[in-house]
């Protein structure tokens, strides 16, 4: 490495037609992305656009698609938290589970188990979600009711079929869990092997020194992989439309079975019949649901970055 | 990274009766097998509860593990002091989650498998739904229609994912561009299937008109979804990729782009191709981009430029919901294409994963 | 260090897209096309090929399963797609001339200058129209004790507006003298997406129970409250597992779900198709109607015993003439099949739709012969 240090002057670069092509092709490639994330946004807003000044027959009677959109995005964020609210706990009990708590032979195996749950199609999720989640639901929301009904969230009268907002949040939780679950778990398992040890050396007991190294050298890690949940939970679809009974309203009830809607669930129900005025409506609606995930994932991102960057002195 | 220190070793090292006499260097610990008798005991209370009101399993099971998640705590507690007793309390909890995360998974493949299984027959995998009402019918045309668009989608985003990932890596190197490209990539995964279905119907409607609906669509959708996975993945296969490697390659007067081509990306090829098999067994199971712009017909079409074509997904979200009259055939049919559709998403998955362990380069990292 | 050498992950992927590759052959119950046209066994028209893209009412889309399927054998070189993309899209698409054919739950009118839209789509001359598909909606319920359910219109439209919300309402009881009406909440089930069904259903109530139902004709069920649910599969599986439920769908896949017998005149009538397709011998022509138009006004408010009012019907849309050859034989074939009694009895055995009565049928075929090709 130290010849080149006498000489005067390198030589200057010699430029092979392949270098070139292939740089070329290189950064055409990665342009490609920018001009498709671009696209996304131009298409939408274009397709979109004549549903501002839409008449109301095209919008369910809807005056304006302002009224249109809110109860549907009030809906989207509703099931979407209710699922974080969930997913979070559990999936940051299970990353701790893969990381520090299973034998070293087995964590590998139970993390396979965790991501066979994201690789199992959405409307699978559906399928379950109505056949076998929602009637068993039933008696629990009957339950709520009964003992809980003074709360507004559980005011009833309890859905007999269990397709409520809450059995589809639990579905979204399932399905934003393993997303969750792998970002935490690799966060975690970054932690400094010494800080580790140092906290059991002073005598902690495991979760002590989960609290004291683990939790604090993943924080930011632990915010942005719930970001990234939460992007996933608000524009999950086919579960959504599958399970849930939607009728429009806005409400806090969770356990009735008159439910708000979500935007992708209604895009997904509406499209097939739509036509005219009413596709460009529904397109409008999600061009309203990118911009919320782009926020949220761009928020996640944000986080995680700056997160990595504190850390990792 | 753990090292679990198991505390039975601290204990041992520490038995041998010391100096001082009133600074015990033991402390009492539950016995070994405290755990086991602790739930064997939940569950025979729960099970004596749960038998004398006549509970169902889940109730049971609930009792079971609260009976548990207490009492283990509280022995604990007794003996060896509050510290210890909140650790106990925590690994009940965080094992509890992951079985309550395991039950999802457990009963949707009982429930698949259960319902989904006696439909596989010869017929079902060689039949289209062309003519067929009522029973008999199969999903070969579904079958056809996911691979075919998948493989469209794959066609678009692994070259322009790779290169992508290529130019991240190779040449942009701290520069501008690429640290926004990395930053959008990451956004990107985050797009909702749905709003990439509506993507591309609004650019496809452009082009052929109102009420648009052709294979590639659907295909274009998916790569919108797939190029972001792709480039992660093989960015991170060709950051792992030894610099040494380059620059022996280099100092052979070997040019750049013949390094990478022979040198950078067969070293780091077993994880891309884990990667982009991750990539397709996310897209193969979307439903909702297909339902939008590929639509659904009964019949086989092999040309992914004109007309509807089916997919596995689709088929099952309509035979679910349009399952015809009467309505058992339909809702078979659906569950025997979820079976094959999961089988062939988590088989591209373990395969992906073995592929990733068997062939990547032993590089004693 | 070893660094695996390109060839292994190659082959395997070399593998992986020969398994994709391995496409090329037809599904088993497909003709592969190569042969001559086989005769078809009825003899019909077994000389048409080619492809016929319609589409419109979701409603009917069950029966023109049976109809593509019963066409398609009878002419194995033609490939008919209905598009159930709903009726306002159906006639929209026909008008811009994207369909040979629609159906629709409702017929052209020039409210909208449709109809005008429509003529000149035909050249200038006025489109033909034709009742299809009758099919009764029966509402449904699930009610333990209570086998023969009798539902007066008022009362109907009472449970439906949420005015009635036990079973045990006074207004429930006075139509079920003898039943043993429990003291639950009525969940009453519709349809969460936008359907010709509501469109009837809503349309039947504001006819006959104008004072109970407020909200008028509408495709989107338009109250917040009770329990919403896509498709018709959707309602009846709601309302299957949903104790105390009642929802409305159409009755060829009600299954075994109690039907409800709602009152016409001094009677109960419970949903038959024979009774469905009543109605529409009882009722007048529209105002619209020309040689070429058979389209109905259905009477609702008819107290004719042996007459279920709560129909969908459905019409076909289709040019008096067709320039290109191909494409008018084909929809001549296609709708003389759909109207013809083989057909509309396929309709019947496979999608539980009522069979036109005689005299329409009659008078359809009629209609539909008299299209001219080329």
């Amino acid at each position: 490495m130290t010849v080149t240090e006498a000489a005067p002057k390198p030589p200057a670069p010699v430029r092979r037609t392949g270098d070139v092509v292939f740089s070329g092709l290189a950064r055409a490639a990665g342009i490609t992305i920018l001009v498709a994330l671009a696209g996304v946004a131009v298409f939408l807003t274009i397709e979109g656009f004549p549903a501002v000044t839409a008449p109301a027959s095209a919008m369910g009677g809807k005056s304006g698609i302002v009224l249109y959109v809110w109860p549907l995005l009030f809906g989207t964020l509703l099931a979407a938290l209710l699922a974080m609210i969930i997913a979070t706990p559990l999936a940051i009990g299970v990353a701790l589970v893969i990381s520090h708590f299973a034998p070293r032979k087995l964590s590998r195996t139970l993390g396979y188990l965790i991501d066979l749950l994201a690789a199992v199609p959405s409307v699978v999720y559906g399928l379950w979600g109505i056949n076998f989640l929602a009637p068993r639901m039933v008696g629990l929301y009957e339950w709520l009711e009964e003992n809980l009904g003074f709360l507004p969230f559980f005011t009833g009268p309890a859905s007999s079929t269990g397709r409520t907002i809450l059995t589809a949040s639990l579905v979204l939780a399932v399905m934003a869990l393993p997303i969750i679950t792998a970002i935490t778990r690799e966060i975690f398992a970054q932690t400094p092997v010494l800080h580790q040890e140092a906290a059991l050396a002073l005598g902690a007991t495991r979760w002590e020194m989960i609290r004291m190294t683990v939790f604090p050298y993943g924080r930011s890690g632990m915010v942005s992989a719930t970001m990234l949940g939460l992007g996933r939970a608000l524009g999950e679809t086919m579960a959504v439309a599958m399970v849930l009974s939607a009728t429009g309203v806005i409400s806090f009830n969770l356990i009735s079975s008159t439910n708000p809607s979500t935007i992708a669930a209604n895009i997904a129900l509406q499209f097939g019949e739509a036509s005219g005025l009413k596709v460009n409506v529904l397109i409008f609606s999600g061009l309203v649901l990118f911009v919320v995930t782009f926020i949220v994932n761009f928020l996640g991102r944000a986080i995680a970055g700056r997160g990595y960057k504190g850390e990792s002195r | 990274m753990s090292t679990p220190t198991p505390t039975t070793e601290r204990e041992t090292l520490s038995s041998r009766p010391g100096g001082r006499h009133d600074l015990p260097l033991t402390h009492p610990t539950l016995p070994r097998f405290a755990p086991a008798l602790v739930g064997v005991m939940a569950v025979a209370a729960a099970l004596l509860v749960g038998l004398l009101l006549g509970w169902g399993l889940a109730l049971m099971t609930l009792l079971a593990v609260l009976v548990y998640a207490v009492a283990l705590p509280l022995w604990a507690r007794i003996v060896e002091g509050t510290r210890a007793a909140k650790d106990r309390l925590v690994t009940t909890l965080v094992w509890s989650a992951f079985v309550l995360a395991m039950l999802p998974l457990v009963t949707l493949m009982f429930e698949v498998i259960s319902k989904g299984a006696k439909m596989l027959t010869a017929q079902f995998f060689t039949y289209s739904m062309r003519n067929v009402i009522g029973e008999g019918g199969g999903i070969y045309h579904a079958i056809m229609g996911t691979l075919l668009i998948t493989l469209f989608a794959a066609l678009i985003s692994v070259p322009v994912g790779i290169m992508a990932a290529v130019y991240l890596v190779e040449y942009g190197q701290g520069k501008r561009m690429a640290r926004v490209i990395t930053f959008l990539v990451d956004v990107m995964t985050g797009i909702p299937s749905i709003v990439a279905g509506l993507f591309a119907y609004a650019l496809f409607v452009i082009f052929f008109g109102p009420g648009v609906r052709m294979g590639f669509g659907g295909s274009i959708a998916l790569s919108v979804l797939m190029i972001p996975i792709v480039v992660r993945s093989a960015e991170e296969m060709l950051k792992l990729v030894p610099d040494e490697l380059r620059e022996a390659s280099y100092a052979l007067g070997v040019p750049k782009w013949r390094t990478v081509v022979k040198v950078v990306l067969p070293t780091s090829l077993a994880g891309i191709v884990t990667g982009v098999m991750l990539a397709v067994a996310r897209v193969a199971g979307e439903t909702a981009p297909l339902l939008i712009i590929a639509g659904d017909t009964d019949s086989v079409n092999f040309n992914v430029f004109s007309e509807r074509m089916a997919t596995l997904p689709v088929f099952i979200y309509y035979s679910f919901t349009q399952p015809g009259v009467p309505p058992e055939f339909g809702e078979d049919r659906a569950w025997g294409a979820a079976l094959v559709l999961i089988v062939i998403v988590m088989s591209l998955n373990l395969v992906a994963r073995a592929v990733s362990k068997l062939f990547s380069p032993k590089t004693g990292r | 260090m070893n660094i695996t050498s390109l060839r292994r992950p190659a082959a395997m992927g070399a593998a992986l897209v020969l398994g994709f590759g391995l496409t090329a052959c037809g599904a088993a119950n497909e003709a592969t096309g190569d042969g001559g046209t086989g005769s078809g066994d009825n003899g019909q028209s077994s000389s048409l090929s080619g492809t016929l893209n319609g589409g419109g009412a979701s409603s009917q889309e069950a029966a023109q399963g049976a109809w593509r399927a019963g066409f398609q054998q009878a002419n194995p070189e033609v490939t008919v797609n209905y598009d159930p993309i709903g009726s306002g899209g159906g006639r929209e698409q026909f008008i811009s001339g994207g369909f040979p054919f629609a159906g629709s739950d409702s017929y052209l009118t020039n409210d909208e200058g449709e109809l005008d839209g429509a003529t000149e789509r035909c050249d200038g001359q006025a489109p033909i129209e034709v009742p299809n598909y009758v099919s009764p909606i029966a509402v449904i319920y699930n009610l333990d004790g209570v086998d023969d359910l009798q539902l007066s219109p008022d009362t109907l439209a009472g449970i439906f507006a949420g005015d009635i919300t036990t079973w045990d309402d006074p207004a429930i009881a006075e139509d079920n003298p003898d039943a043993d009406l429990p003291a639950e909440d009525i969940n009453p089930v519709h349809r969460s997406d936008e359907s010709g069904t509501t469109g009837n259903f809503t349309n039947y109530l504001s006819t006959v129970a104008g004072d109970a139902w407020t909200h008028g004709e509408v495709e989107t069920w338009p109250i917040k409250g009770g329990e919403g649910a896509s498709g018709t599969s959707g309602v009846v599986a709601a309302v299957t597992n949903g104790a105390n439920s009642i929802g409305y769908a159409d009755a060829s896949q009600a299954g075994d779900l109690g039907k409800a017998a709602i009152g016409v005149g001094d009677g109960f009538e419970l949903p038959t198709p024979e009774a469905a397709a009543k109605i529409l011998e009882v009722s007048p022509e529209s105002d619209t109607a020309t040689d070429t138009e058979l389209v109905y006004d259905l009477d609702y408010t008819t107290e004719e015993a042996g007459v279920y009012p709560i129909v969908l019907s459905s019409y076909l849309i289709a040019c008096p003439s067709y320039s290109d050859k191909a494409e008018g034989d084909l929809v001549k074939g296609y709708l003389s099949y759909i109207v013809s009694e083989d057909g509309q009895q396929a309709a019947a055995d496979n999608a539980g739709s009522a069979p036109l009565p005689a005299s329409i049928a009659e008078k359809a075929q009629a209609i539909v012969d008299g299209i001219t090709v080329g």
